[in-house]
């Protein structure tokens, strides 16, 4: 089992305040990734959840019971940290084993524990490395081995992909996520990374100067943001943003559209504006276009256009896909 | 072209620094030469430098007077109880400032330093009637406890610079792992801080060997180490050269060895963090 | 309910865990620092000779007034700052050529290393002795040999310029120290950093006055730093060597104290005396203790 419920939960450093008022429900089984600017205060929902920083306030329940006062130890969650934190003084068998030593479990269940964590993340050949000799996604293997083995409630990652190479990351990913699937532990992840967080999470949560912005699925938030900051964070290109009465929309405050939702037409309807970079891709094409008092919109097309910087183009919005924002940022739902 | 100037260069520093670390070695090179002569040879003037009559009666007369294995045993007991009595105090105090620090752990630091500055000259009339009082001069107890005091600044300083460059993230993992903080300090903090630790104990065991304060004005000859062993030659023994460079010679030898030996290890702590 | 007694931390453990271990160190140093400094400061008022016990009597200041209106105050007051300032200079005046010079590529460095380091090692005792006697002797000491060979009149060191002859001692005592610090800062600076300064066409002085020099800053100030705690109570060298004199010239502000206290017996005017040097100590520390306190926060 592994439920997390946050109930009014508060931290603050002195006058400032890192986490306000944070509700959440985390169910059993499922990939939650927290998702945010740095600084938004995702790692210390994390930590707070570990018990390595002390709440302000609230309650944080695991499987119905609080756990504010409860040392990390206690809490039966385990931690992948960003900076892996293996221990450089042992050997991968040994920080693999460290935990369930730690829990004084017999030595033969131990090394049985160990080989199946290692063999499960391919790390059997490395064993009796010291971590200083492994590569950087190894290295990671072995961070991941390290929480695994302990069969905890839960996993708790802190941004663990951001020191990899781009290449190795998206392996990783993939790795992370299968194995959460196939333990079908609890994951609550951490990550500034949109991509990471729309791929990997069941849910995501979207942080915002400690606060909660909006919790979802990934197709929820990006189909029906709640806010305007939930808006231009998930989705890349970001949304694009225009005033609503310069788009002949004067119910909203503002309007923004996807740029993949924008239609590229050389002629006709939509909004005029004039191409300043014509990125190609190849599967796709990214157009940044001058577009007079709604300023630089970005468009997406599928496939190769042959469009060039200087050429004159009309954009036009699909209308099932236009989102409209009140002043105070909130949508305009209909 | 290129590579002729080089290896100039190379030659020329070579050359210079040769010159210098025979300058600055000269006299420990000199007084162990001395040690191998004759007295009368010691005096010889113009000196001799290798063509000697090479003797070791100086070193046998040395032991038989003034009983160097006693002294040095004091020395041993005294430098070696005074660092690991540090250790065990500043070991725990270390830990706290690094990995729990509050507003003031800055101030506490800095008023330990600042009582390491306070001249120990200041409060030699009550420390030795205290010890006169108690029993504890000539004691090597006393001689421990003082010099276990007078070097915890430095000593707590030097764990601190060491244990401040452990990364958190390692032990919140052995946290998170279910370690209590005692095991946390013995499976993973002191293993990491393995090299720090050496150099603080060898450096403050230096440090020890060598004070000569207090070693001086609290003891005379039960508990006296080589640096009381050696002033005894000040005057007027002082005049016979070749013994008194004998006996200098075993009051250095071991710190000196040791230090050789330790050079690398011993160096990065002198650093005091002031080399990241 | 934990089952056994071991210490669990949460974070609020952490800290009061922080609190607790620490109160051993802090409790330790401040009863040093403090019974010592009440009985001295106590012993300060009293008129309190070894020699007649059983006399003592409170009188007010009138130790600090004795103490600081003696000339032996001043004077060794003024021996004291000439030793640290000189020490110092020659330190780190000679320490940085020298660290730049083992920064070199030099055939056969470690020993070079050993042969600079091992002063360092050297119990002060001795180096006073063996300086006073093997070299410093104005008849058969090394010295006045070489000053004859060029043709020069030996100097009777410790007749003519005894301060000076502490200075020389104290100073090779730290040098290594000084060159190792420095040397290590230097070995750390950044290669790509000269490469680029090189690109940049900047000959070797400016590179070191831009770039090596400000790299060295920190190091320096971490000698100095050091170097002052134990310079401002050398001891050993001129108990062995001079004994303060001839006269006062070789008395420092420790040695005027200590001549006091148990050469003379006088305890009451002896602890005046070490409160006064507590006061220029606390006074240097407050400089220094302002630097090192920014150097802590880097």
């Amino acid at each position: 089992m592994g439920q997390i419920t946050l109930q009014r939960v508060r931290k603050s450093f002195g006058p400032v305040n890192i986490i306000k008022d944070a509700n959440l429900d985390i169910e059993n089984g499922s990939f939650v990734v927290f998702v945010g600017p740095s600084g938004c205060g995702k790692t210390t929902l994390l930590r707070l959840i570990a018990g390595l920083e002390d709440v302000s306030g609230g309650q944080i329940l695991i499987d119905g019971r609080n756990v504010v006062d409860v040392p990390p130890a206690k809490r039966g969650l385990s931690m992948v940290f960003q900076s892996y934190a293996l221990y450089p003084h042992m050997s991968v068998r040994g920080n693999i084993a460290f935990g369930l030593k730690m829990a004084g479990l017999p030595r033969p269940e131990i090394e049985r524990k160990v080989e199946a964590a290692a063999a499960t993340l391919n790390l059997t050949p490395y064993l009796d490395r010291k971590p200083r000799e492994l590569s950087g996604g190894q290295r990671q293997r072995v961070a991941i081995g390290r929480a695994i083995v302990r069969e905890p409630k839960a996993f708790l990652f802190d941004e663990p992909l951001s020191n990899l190479d781009a290449a190795l990351r998206v392996q990783m990913r993939l790795e992370v996520t299968k194995l959460q699937k196939q333990l079908g532990t609890t994951a609550v992840y951490v990550t500034h990374d949109q991509v990471e967080a729309m791929t990997m999470a069941d849910k995501i949560v979207v942080l915002n100067a400690g606060r909660i912005e909006q919790f979802g699925s990934p197709i929820e938030l990006y189909e029906r943001p709640a806010n305007l900051f939930v808006a231009g964070f998930i989705g890349s290109p970001k949304m694009n943003f225009v005033p609503g009465d310069a788009a002949g929309e004067p119910g909203a405050a503002t309007l923004g559209v996807r740029p993949e939702h924008l239609k590229i037409g050389k002629e006709g309807e939509g909004w005029p504006g004039t191409v300043s970079v014509a990125e190609h891709l190849g599967s796709d094409t990214f157009l940044y276009v001058e577009a007079g008092k709604l300023g630089m919109l970005t468009a997406r097309c599928i496939g190769e256009f042959s469009l060039k910087a200087g050429d004159h183009v009309w954009l036009s919005p699909d209308p099932a896909r236009l989102h409209r924002f009140e002043k105070d940022g909130s949508v305009i739902r209909r | 072209m290129a590579r002729r100037v080089t290896s100039r260069r190379v030659w020329v520093s070579t050359g210079a620094a040769w010159f210098f670390g025979f300058v600055i070695f000269l006299p420990i090179l000199w007084m162990v030469l001395t040690s191998f002569k004759t007295e009368l040879e010691a005096f010889a003037m113009p000196p001799t430098f290798l063509f000697f009559h090479w003797t070791t009666e100086n070193y046998a007369t040395v032991q038989g007077r003034s009983d160097y294995v006693h002294h040095a045993l004091n020395s041993i007991i005294v430098a070696g109880g005074s660092t690991l009595l540090a250790l065990l105090i500043a070991i725990p105090a270390a830990w706290s400032m690094a990995f729990a620090p509050s507003k003031r752990t800055k101030d506490i630091l800095l008023w330990m330093l600042s009582t390491k500055m306070m001249p120990s000259v200041g409060v030699l009339v009550p420390i030795y009637l205290i010890y006169r009082d108690f029993g504890l001069l000539d004691t090597r107890g006393g001689l421990v406890a003082i010099l276990c005091l007078g070097n915890l600044p430095i000593v707590i300083w030097m764990l601190f610079t060491y244990f401040k460059e452990i990364p958190k993230d390692i032990l919140e993992a052995a946290r998170m792992d279910g370690a209590t903080i005692g095991r946390e300090l013995i499976y993973v903090l002191t293993p990491m801080a393995i090299p720090g630790l050496a150099s603080t104990l060898l450096l403050n065991f230096i440090l020890a060997w060598n004070e000569a304060f207090w070693t001086l004005n609290l003891s005379t000859l039960d508990a006296a180490p080589l640096t009381v062993f050696i002033a005894s030659y000040s005057s007027p023994e002082g005049l016979f050269w070749a013994k008194l460079s004998a006996a200098s010679t075993l009051a250095i030898a071991p710190i000196i060895i040791l230090g050789w030996f330790t050079q690398r290890q011993l160096v990065r702590g002198l650093t005091f963090g002031a080399v990241k | 309910m934990m089952k056994s007694k071991e210490v669990v931390l949460a974070t609020q453990q952490t800290q009061v865990l922080g609190r607790a271990l620490l109160i051993p160190a802090v409790a330790l140093l401040f009863i040093w620092m403090i019974v010592p400094l009440a009985m001295t400061i106590y012993f300060s008022t009293l008129h309190y000779s070894l020699l007649d016990p059983g006399t003592e009597s409170f009188v007010g200041l009138e130790n600090f007034r004795y103490f600081l209106t003696d000339p032996a105050f001043l004077t060794s007051l003024q021996n004291t700052l000439v030793l640290v300032g000189s020490v110092l200079a020659i330190t780190v005046l000679l320490g940085t050529p020298l660290a730049l010079l083992l920064d070199q590529p030099v055939i056969g460095r470690s020993v070079v290393r050993l042969m600079v380091i091992a002063p360092f090692f050297v119990m002060p005792t001795v180096s006073a002795l063996v300086w006073k006697n093997l070299l410093m002797h104005p008849v058969s000491g090394l010295f006045a040999w070489g000053a004859t060979l060029l043709g020069l009149t030996p100097i009777d060191w410790f007749t003519d310029a005894p301060l000076f002859a502490v200075i020389l001692i104290v100073a090779w005592e730290w040098l290594p120290f000084a060159t190792l610090i420095l040397l290590t800062a230097l070995q750390s600076q950044d290669e790509e950093q000269k490469e680029a300064a090189e690109m940049d066409g900047a000959s070797a002085l400016s590179t070191f006055i831009y770039l090596t020099l400000p790299h060295l800053a920190r190091p320096i100030t971490v000698v100095i730093l050091i170097e002052t705690i134990f310079l401002l109570t050398v001891f050993a060298e001129i108990f062995v060597t001079t004994g303060g004199g001839p006269g006062l010239q070789t008395t420092n502000i420790a040695f005027l104290i200590y001549s006091q206290a148990l050469i003379q017996f006088d305890v009451g005017n002896a602890s005046a005396g070490g409160l006064v040097a507590v006061v220029i100590a606390n006074i240097v520390a407050f400089f220094l203790v302002r630097i090192i306190g920014r150097n802590l926060e880097a």
